[in-house]
C-alpha cells in the first residue's frame, strides 16, 4: 500500500533567497525519512511542496511514477500533521478526525466508527466528544495525527509535530510515532530541527542546509560517518581538530593517525572529528587501538548525567569530553590543571573535509 | 525594605492580612470604573427612564394613549415595517459587499492590510452629513452617474437614483459598511491560515474549505457586525431624511416630526420605547440562536 516518492531538481526561491536549490531525493515505499536542518534550511518548504501547499519554480515529484506537482493539494491524498496541529476549533475531536472521511463521502455511521478506530490508535477514543480547546498539547498532537491517518493516505507528512511538547512527552511520542509507523507502514516524511528526534525515529535522515541536501543516510551513518563539516557539526556535539596531510597519512600531534575503515587520508584540507563521548582517558598502560591526544584539564562542568571536561591541547585548541557520573567514574575524575592523555579509538577516527560548505 | 524588616522579625503574613490586601486591590479596580458607571447612569439610564415615563403621558393625562395610537393607525405599522425592511436590506447588502473586503484584508500581509483598512476607516471619519450630500450630488437627476450614463448613450432619461428608496439604501449602505467590515476583519485576521491549508490537504476544495472552516469561524465577527449595522440602521435619521426625499419614512423621522412639529414628546417617546424593545428582542433572538456571550467575548 505504501508508495515511493521521487523528487528531482526541485527549486524554490523567494526573491533573492534560495529556499531550495535543485533538490533531488528518492524515498522508498514505507520508509520513514526525516528532513533535518536548522530553520531556513528549506526542509519545511520541501514538505509544503510535497503537500501541494507551496508551488515550486521547477522540478518534478512523482509518486509511484505519477507526477503530482500539477495536482491541487486536495486531490493528492497525502496526510499531514501541521506544526501547530491546525485542528478545527469549531468541531469536536470526533468531527475533526471524521472530516477527511466526510470529504470522501463516507456515511455518518462508518465515519464515526473509523474516526474512533483512528483515535484508538493514539489512545484517545474516549475523548471523541471533547472540544479542541479542552485538550492538552499532547492530546491535540495525537488528534492531529489521527486526523492525518484516518483516511489511510499512502504518504504521511509531519512538520515538527512534537516541537510544542515538553521534553518528556516529546520523547514518549517519538517512540509512539515510530511504533505507529511500523504498524501502518505508510511512507513518511518528517521534518525536524531536533537531531536526536531525527536519529531516534528515522530509517534515513536527510540533513539540509541553505536549500541543499548535504547527506542522506541511516541515523548511525549520519552520526558516525558524517560526510560533511556541517552535518558533523549540526548532528551531535563535535570538536574539530586540524590535521596535516603528509605522504598519504594524516598527522596529528606529530604522529600519523590510525583511521577507521574506509577513511582515506588523501589530500586537501581535512579536520579530525572528535565527539565528546567517544574520547577515553588513557591510563599508563599502552593502548595500541587508540590514537593518543595529550592536553591539560581546563575546566570541569557537572551536568547531572554526565560531567563535561574541557581539555586544552598544546596547539591551543580546546576540546570537550564527557564522562558518566557513576561513583567509580567520579572518583577517577581528573583535576583541573593536571596533564591528561586522551584516546580516540581507531574505529572512531573520522576525517571531515574542511573545504566543503566551510 | 519593608519585606526585610518583616523577615527579620520572623513574621509570616497570615491569611487575614493577605485577604485584606486582595480586598483593597479589588476596591481600587472598582474605583477606576466608577466615573464610567456614573456617566452611563447620568447620560443613559436617567434619560431613557425619563423617555419611558414620558411615553405614558398624552395631552397631560397618564395612560396608554400613545401606544394605542400606534396600533390604531396603519401608517405606524407601515413605518415600522419600512424601517425594518430597509435595515434588513442594508444589512444584507453590507454583508455581500463587506465580506469579500474583510476576507481580502485578512489575507493581505499586515502592512498592506493596514493600508486597505485605512481606505475603510477614512470615510468612516468623515461627517455623515457631508457623505450623504456627496451622494446626493452623485445620484441626482443631473448628477455624475446620470450624466455619465446618458453621455455614453446607455440611457436616454435620467434614472431616479436619489430622493427615493434606491438613494436611501445606497447612502445607508455606504455609511454602514465600515461597521460590518471592522468587526469582521478583526475576527477573520485571527483565523489561522493553516486551518484552511489543513482542510485543503485533507481533500477539501478551496470552496469547500471556505464553507466548512472559514465561514463558521468568521461567524462571530459576521454576526457582531451585522447586528451593529442592523441596529444602527433602525435608528438612522440623516441619510434616509436627505436621500429619501420624503418617500421613505423611517421611525426616527416620525419621532423627529412628533417632537419638532407637534411638540408631542409623549408620542415621540413611545416610538422610541418600541424601537428600543425591538432592539432588545433582536438581541434576545440572536442570543438564543448564536449565543451573544460567544460573539462578544472574543
Amino acid at each position: 500500500m505504501a508508495c515511493s516518492i521521487t523528487i528531482r531538481d526541485v527549486r524554490k526561491t523567494y526573491g533573492q533567497f534560495v529556499a531550495l536549490d535543485s533538490v533531488s531525493l528518492d524515498i522508498a515505499p514505507g520508509e520513514f525519512l526525516t528532513l533535518l536542518g536548522p530553520s531556513g534550511s528549506g526542509k519545511t518548504t520541501l514538505l509544503m511542496i510535497l503537500a501541494g501547499l507551496i508551488r515550486p519554480e521547477a522540478g518534478s515529484i512523482t509518486v509511484d511514477g505519477d507526477e503530482i506537482l500539477r495536482k491541487p493539494p486536495h486531490l493528492r491524498n497525502i496526510g499531514m500533521v501541521f506544526q501547530n496541529y491546525a485542528l478545527f476549533p469549531h468541531m469536536s475531536v470526533g468531527e475533526n478526525v471524521g472530516y477527511p472521511l466526510k470529504l470522501r463521502k463516507v456515511g455518518a455511521a462508518e465515519r464515526y466508527e473509523r474516526a474512533r478506530e483512528a483515535l484508538k490508535l493514539v489512545q484517545l477514543d474516549h475523548l471523541m466528544d471533547r472540544r479542541i480547546n479542552q485538550l492538552s498539547g499532547g492530546q491535540r498532537q495525537r488528534v492531529a495525527l489521527a486526523r492525518a491517518i484516518v483516511f489511510e493516505p499512502q504518504i504521511l507528512l509531519m512538520d515538527e509535530p512534537l516541537s510544542a511538547l515538553d521534553k518528556k512527552l516529546r520523547e514518549q511520542m517519538q517512540i509512539e510515532l515510530k511504533h505507529l509507523h511500523d504498524r501502518l507502514g505508510m511512507t513518511t516524511v518528517y521534518v525536524t530541527h531536533d537531531q536526536r528526534e531525527a536519529l531516534t525515529m528515522s530509517d534515513r535522515v536527510a540533513v539540509m542546509n541553505h536549500g541543499h541536501i548535504l547527506q542522506v543516510a541511516p541515523p548511525r551513518q549520519i552520526y558516525e560517518r558524517p560526510s560533511d563539516r556541517f552535518v558533523a557539526d549540526f548532528v551531535g556535539e563535535s570538536n574539530f581538530l586540524p590535521v596535516e596531510m603528509r605522504d598519504g597519512a594524516a598527522i596529528f600531534g606529530g604522529t600519523a593517525l590510525q583511521l577507521a575503515e574506509g577513511q582515506a587520508a588523501g589530500s586537501g584540507n581535512k579536520a579530525l572529528l572528535v565527539r565528546p563521548e567517544k574520547l577515553d582517558i588513557l591510563s599508563a598502560a599502552p593502548a595500541p587501538e587508540h590514537n593518543p591526544i595529550d592536553g591539560t584539564v581546563e575546566e570541569l562542568v557537572y551536568q547531572g548525567e554526565t560531567m563535561l571536561i574541557y581539555v586544552t591541547l598544546p596547539g591551543g585548541e580546546t576540546i570537550a569530553l564527557r564522562r558518566g557520573t557513576r561513583q567509580q567514574a567520579l572518583s577517577e575524575m581528573p583535576q583541573v590543571g593536571e596533564p591528561i592523555r586522551l584516546g580516540l579509538h581507531r574505529d572512531d577516527t573520522v576525517l571531515i573535509d574542511e573545504a566543503a560548505h566551510a | 525594605m519593608h519585606d526585610m524588616t518583616a523577615c527579620q522579625r520572623g513574621h509570616t503574613l497570615n491569611r487575614q492580612e493577605l485577604a485584606a490586601d486582595e480586598r483593597r486591590e479589588k476596591r481600587q479596580i472598582l474605583g477606576l470604573s466608577l466615573p464610567a458607571a456614573a456617566i452611563i447612569l447620568i447620560l443613559l439610564v436617567i434619560p431613557v427612564g425619563w423617555l419611558f415615563a414620558l411615553s405614558f403621558v398624552s395631552n397631560g393625562e397618564i395612560g396608554l394613549a400613545n401606544y394605542a395610537r400606534m396600533v390604531e393607525y396603519s401608517a405606524y405599522l407601515s413605518i415600522f415595517s419600512t424601517t425594518i425592511l430597509v435595515s434588513l436590506f442594508v444589512t444584507l447588502l453590507c454583508i455581500v459587499l463587506g465580506y469579500p473586503v474583510a476576507y481580502l484584508l485578512g489575507q493581505l500581509p499586515p502592512r498592506l492590510a493596514t493600508i486597505g483598512l485605512a481606505f475603510v476607516i477614512v470615510p468612516f471619519w468623515t461627517s455623515i452629513l457631508v457623505r450623504t450630500y456627496a451622494w446626493l450630488v452623485i445620484l441626482q437627476r443631473q448628477g455624475i452617474v446620470n450624466d455619465a450614463l446618458i453621455g455614453i448613450g446607455l440611457i436616454d432619461e435620467p434614472l431616479r437614483l436619489a430622493h427615493n428608496l434606491t438613494g436611501t439604501i445606497i447612502g445607508m449602505t455606504h455609511v454602514m459598511l465600515p461597521f460590518l467590515v471592522l468587526p469582521l476583519y478583526a475576527t477573520v485576521r485571527n483565523i489561522d491560515g493553516d486551518l484552511m491549508r489543513a482542510a485543503n490537504n485533507m481533500g477539501a476544495s478551496p470552496a469547500r474549505a471556505f464553507r466548512d472552516v472559514f465561514l463558521p469561524l468568521s461567524m462571530p465577527g459576521l454576526i457582531a457586525g451585522s447586528l451593529l449595522v442592523f441596529i444602527l440602521c433602525l435608528g438612522f435619521y440623516v441619510t434616509p431624511q436627505i436621500l429619501g426625499g420624503g418617500r421613505v419614512i423611517m421611525v426616527s423621522m416620525k419621532i423627529q416630526q412628533n417632537v419638532q412639529t407637534y411638540f408631542d414628546w409623549g408620542a415621540g417617546s413611545a416610538l422610541g420605547v418600541v424601537l428600543l424593545l425591538i432592539v432588545f428582542a433582536i438581541f434576545y433572538l440572536v442570543h438564543r440562536l448564536a449565543g451573544l456571550d460567544r460573539i462578544f467575548a472574543r
